[in-house]
């Protein structure tokens, strides 16, 4: 058999040599023959200059840009060639000492070695720059200038959304996942700019420059044969109103909170205030460093996105969505009446109604409208102690809790901006633990009225009207609505229709009668907007919190949701006003004025008076805001912006 | 005590030790040389193990280890366990694409305590044990077309598997296997028809459809009318060139373009085209141009131990895994790398001399398994390096960074010097 085989060998000795003298022969030419390849690594011949590519610009739901990119130099040192300099003048234009100077030096050898660049003067201010460009030539070629992209924003409104750009640090550069990043690079840090790095950065590329004897590029090299392009970062086009942003943030000026705008009929996000908010350009440039402690050091926590990073007690927003879950287990009809008389005594302490005459909850159109504590107080009760799921431990609160899921909430949404916050929906095994196993429906009455354990986010209530308004169905809220040239599937979850249960028509259209009754003639009237029918809900949610390490009971967050018009929306807002009491008085007003300025585009001079006091009302804490360096800190780029230009 | 030793490693091939001694030494230097920047701290790296030099000589002593406990094994040992080990690399497989984790775009990692592992990488010595246990056992006729089959799908089940994982590299070199079967029996036709459809595909991708096909169908005429008296007398012979003019218009018109739009990733796509040179990704050919710049400038004698310019300051993606031999081509020019090559190609030649010196079937279809991966290795990872083969994320055998690889090369290479030890035996 082996005998029989012998000739096969030297056929496979054969392929083996004849690849190897190919590889060979390659190297001959590649290594012998060709001198251009000799050439392009010898450092004194050929100058290599790596080409950044700009990165990719953001724009508003009208392709007006909201933020566009500027160049600034940083000062880079190769600390083996940098000999024989006059360091004295190099410090004088730095405006630093030799010591300093020295430090530097030990530094850039410390992270990059002697023979690699390292950055020695990050972002120079435009004067330092303008001195050092006439006498580079003194410094090189151990000294160059290279330029960086910074970002800056015309409208300076949506910080908390767009995020910032920021040196690449050094545990992320051993990461793998960063790989393609060299140690100086620049990438998205927050907001969108994070979660769309990977289309925003774009391609870096490479030029070869034949060098003079004087170390002077004097053109390209072979042609630019051996160069590649740097390929410009993606355009991110969003559904975000850049306009309804400034306006949102003027609204909110002095106060604590959120307001979220989202597009019903796609899920894009119109506005998302967070306030108190910054100047984004306080984190660009010279300054960021800086900035970035000082504002996330402020008591005002500038830099919490409260419309997905804090979560409340819906309070009475959360009505509608009790009547839904009702409706469609069948419990209720929208005829349904409950006789309140100004307090509900189905369990053993009386939970307060703010209405007492009769008939103010005869049916659910009406119990909406009044917003009645009892009526929903009851209906939650008959749904979770329902006999079919044997009663609220056995099923009925999993069971209501699966349609709290359903609604988006108790779990992130999927918003395209990081660090969305989950909120909380209680489960049976969390009353398990919270109360050893001993609680009923009269232990968690208070869901029904959106008090208690149950927290959302804003961004999880203004989806939720979103799927009244649609009549049961969302698209994940999101800022991108489309990326120039796209190849990814990042947008791709967000093209989903999401059905939520299988609630029917009739349940939604009753929900949405209660709810257009809210703004004509309930506790809402003042979120009327001239010809155009609103559907809303007032709320007020309980606010305790820890002072001196006990629970008290502090000043109440105001809160509003609303979509617009009724029949057909294209708006859908959620607003809080933190600490600001009831919320028809500031809340509304601010989701109203939202949604005109969405709808009409100005706001109609009956309202301008409105509009003022709302803009110039402040419910800040005083002592808060006599702590906070917040205020000065976004006039000095305000200053800063006009003085550059 | 002179006697002792001797016992214990009586029958190795010294030859063989000493060339992967020297290539793994190698290996480290060019790590090291790929690495090291004036001023390091050398010895507090090697300690820390935070250099890939430092790592790599962890492996080499972990490597080490596991020659002498194979050396220690018995032979029978591996004829055994051969199906068994098969079975357990074909479910490590399939663990990964479970809970696998993702490095560098493919799902083909696990983690262990810190350290990354790629089963795909040891998975090559189970199929390797496995298609010699099934070829060495006495109801295998190889010259039957259903044993051909078994053994073929034995070679291709794992690099299915890795395909899915997004290692399209290392799922390639499962088809060196063919050349042990060529060995083994395989008509030597075949290895004829898989050279021409490689010409097959490449003239697909390289000229218009359309121009290929007229061309086929010319080429088609001509034979029929030159051979119209062989047909003549023969009838089935003009169903043949039918035959094959109709698979090749078929592959060149749909099935090539059909793979190129929904089988294979973007990526690949591009990679293959750039290397053909259709198109100009800058992304693509970095990697390959830095890489040639750096082997290229070289020179005849090399700039000499640590003195490349090109691959010690970054240029070079990827030095110390896929692109090692630009440090070597570099540091030490066409001179050094022609003996680099010479050191494979000894190392080759050696195991198919150890090969055929077997009485066992089995060990010889290890032993040619063994030169058949180490080969395929060898072939596309220069081959990339120098801008003759598209970047196909394969390593250098023992001389690239990385455990998972040193460590399947070492036990792939001492297997086969157990083996060959215990050569008097009869093993199947």
């Amino acid at each position: 058999m082996s005998v029989f085989n012998q000739p096969r060998k030297r056929v496979i000795q054969a392929i083996i040599l004849g690849m190897v003298v190919l590889i060979i022969t390659r190297l001959f030419f590649l290594q012998i023959v060709e001198k251009k390849y000799a050439k392009l690594a010898d450092a004194n011949a050929v100058l290599r200059k790596v080409v950044y590519p700009s990165r990719g610009i953001i724009y508003d739901r009208q392709n007006r840009a909201i933020l566009s990119n500027d160049v600034l130099y940083d000062l880079v040192v190769t600390p083996a060639s940098a000999k024989n300099i006059d360091t004295a003048y190099l410090c004088k234009i730095l405006n630093i000492d030799k010591e300093e100077f020295r430090k530097r030096i030990i530094n850039a050898i410390v992270r990059n070695g002697r023979v690699r660049q390292s950055v020695f003067a990050a972002l120079l201010p435009a004067e330092v720059f303008g001195q050092l460009q006439e006498s580079m030539y003194l410094f090189q070629p151990g000294f160059e200038l290279v330029p960086r992209q910074i970002r800056s924003y015309p409208y300076a409104a949506a910080a908390n959304i767009l995020g910032y750009i920021g040196e690449i640090s050094p545990e992320r550069l051993k990461d793998t996942t960063y790989s393609s990043y060299n140690s100086g690079d620049y990438l998205g840090l927050a907001g969108l700019e994070r979660t769309y790095e990977a289309v925003l950065m774009g391609t870096r590329g490479i030029q070869y420059l034949v060098k003079d004897n004087l170390n002077r590029p004097q053109g390209a090299y072979e042609n630019g044969e051996f160069d590649s392009a740097a390929i410009a970062g993606k355009n991110l086009r969003l559904s975000l109103d850049i306009e309804l942003q400034q306006f949102g943030e003027k609204l909110m000026k002095g106060k604590m909170g959120s307001i979220v705008a989202i597009d019903p009929q796609t899920g894009g996000i119109l506005a998302m205030v967070s306030a108190p908010t910054f100047d984004p350009n306080l984190l660009t440039g010279s300054y960021r460093s800086t900035n970035s402690v000082l504002l996330n050091r402020d008591t005002t926590k500038p830099t919490f996105n409260r419309a997905i990073q804090a979560t409340y007690p819906p309070g009475s927003t959360f009505k509608p969505m009790i009547a839904l879950v009702g409706l469609d287990e069948g419990v209720i009809t929208p005829s349904f009446g409950y006789p309140c008389g100004g307090a509900y005594y189905g369990c053993s302490r009386p939970i307060k109604c703010e209405h007492h005459d009769a008939g103010h909850a005869a049916n659910l159109r009406l119990a909406l409208s009044h917003s009645c504590n009892s009526y929903f107080s009851h209906v939650y009760r008959l749904c979770v102690d329902a006999s079919k799921f044997g009663g609220i431990r056995a099923g009925g609160l999993q069971k209501w809790s699966d349609y709290m899921n359903s609604f988006g909430f108790g779990h992130r949404i999927g918003v395209d901006v990081p660090s969305e916050a989950r909120g909380i929906v209680p489960t049976p095994a969390f009353y398990d633990k919270m109360y050893k196993g001993s609680w009923n429906s009269c232990t968690s009455v208070f869901l029904g009225i959106g008090q208690g354990e149950l927290t959302l986010t804003p961004l999880q209530m203004a989806n939720a009207m979103c799927i009244v308004a649609n009549r049961g169905s969302y698209y994940i809220p999101h800022f991108v609505k489309s990326i120039d040239n796209d190849d990814t599937h990042l947008l791709d979850k967000y093209k989903e229709k999401h059905v939520v249960a299988h609630i029917s028509d009739t349940a939604y259209s009753a929900v949405i009668h209660g709810m257009t009754d809210v703004v004509e003639s309930g506790t809402g009237r003042v979120a009327q907007i001239e010809g155009i029918t609103i559907g809303g809900k007032t709320g007020t949610a309980e606010n305790y919190g820890i002072v001196d390490g006990k629970r008290t009971k502090l000043k109440n967050h105001a809160a509003f949701v609303a979509f617009a018009p009724a029949e057909n929306a294209r708006i859908a807002v959620a607003v809080i006003v933190e600490n600001s009491g009831f919320g028809a008085r500031y809340a509304a007003p601010i989701a109203s004025l939202m949604m005109e300025k969405y709808l009409k585009d100005s706001i109609s001079t009956k309202r301008q008076a409105l509009m003022k006091t709302v803009m110039e009302t402040v419910t800040l804490d005083p002592a808060m805001v006599a702590k906070s360096k917040l205020d000065s800190l976004n006039n000095s780029a305000i200053i800063k912006k006009n003085g550059t230009k | 005590m002179n006697r002792s030793q001797a016992k214990l490693t009586q029958g190795i091939d010294w030859p063989i030790v000493g060339l992967y001694l020297a290539l793994v030494i190698i290996g480290i230097m060019s790590i090291f040389a790929a690495e090291y920047r004036g001023d390091d701290n050398v010895w507090q790296n090697i300690i820390h193990l935070n250099k890939n030099y430092s790592r790599q000589m962890m492996w080499f002593g972990i490597s080490l280890v596991l020659a002498s406990v194979i050396w220690l094994t018995d032979s029978k040992f591996f004829t055994a366990t051969s199906n068994l080990l098969y079975a357990g690399g074909l479910l490590l497989l399939l663990l990964v694409l479970g809970i696998g984790k993702d490095v560098k775009g493919s799902h083909s990692w696990l983690v262990i305590g810190g350290f990354q592992f790629q089963p795909a990488e040891l998975t090559k010595l189970c199929t390797n044990l496995a298609l010699a246990k099934y070829l060495s056992s006495q109801e295998t006729d190889f010259t039957k077309l259903r044993s051909r089959l078994i053994a073929a799908a034995i070679a291709l089940i794992p690099a299915g598997i890795i395909i899915l994982q997004d290692e399209t590299g290392l799922a390639l070199v499962y088809f060196s296997f063919f050349l042990v079967m060529f060995r083994e029996g395989l008509p030597g036709i075949l290895l004829v028809i898989a050279f021409s459809g490689i010409v097959l595909v490449l003239s697909a991708l390289l000229v218009d459809k359309y121009v290929l096909f007229t061309i086929f169908s010319v080429i088609t005429a001509l034979v029929i009318y030159f051979m119209r008296r062989e047909i003549k007398r023969k009838r089935s012979r003009l169903l043949v060139i039918i035959g094959v003019y109709a698979f090749c218009s078929v592959f060149v018109m749909f099935v090539v373009p059909f793979a190129f739009t929904k089988v294979l990733k973007d990526y690949q796509v591009r990679r293959i085209e750039v290397m053909l040179g259709k198109e100009n990704d800058p992304k693509a050919t970095y990697n390959t141009r830095q890489s040639m710049i750096a082997i290229g400038s070289g020179g005849f004698w090399g700039k000499g131990y640590l003195k490349g310019t090109q691959t010690r300051f970054d240029f070079v993606p990827e030095q110390s895994t896929d692109f090692i031999f630009c440090t070597v081509g570099e540091d030490f020019g066409f001179l050094g790398s022609v003996i680099f090559l010479g050191l494979y190609v000894a190392l080759l030649f050696r195991i198919i001399f150890v090969a055929e010196r077997q009485r066992s079937t089995y060990s010889r279809v290890y032993a040619y398994g063994v030169a058949s991966i180490i080969f395929f290795h060898l072939a596309i990872n220069i081959s990339m390096t120098i801008g003759l083969a598209p970047v196909i994320g394969i390593p250098l055998p023992l001389v690239s960074y990385g455990g998972s690889s040193l460590m399947t090369f070492t036990m792939l290479i001492f297997i086969m010097l157990r083996l060959d030890a215990d050569r008097q035996m009869v093993l199947r």
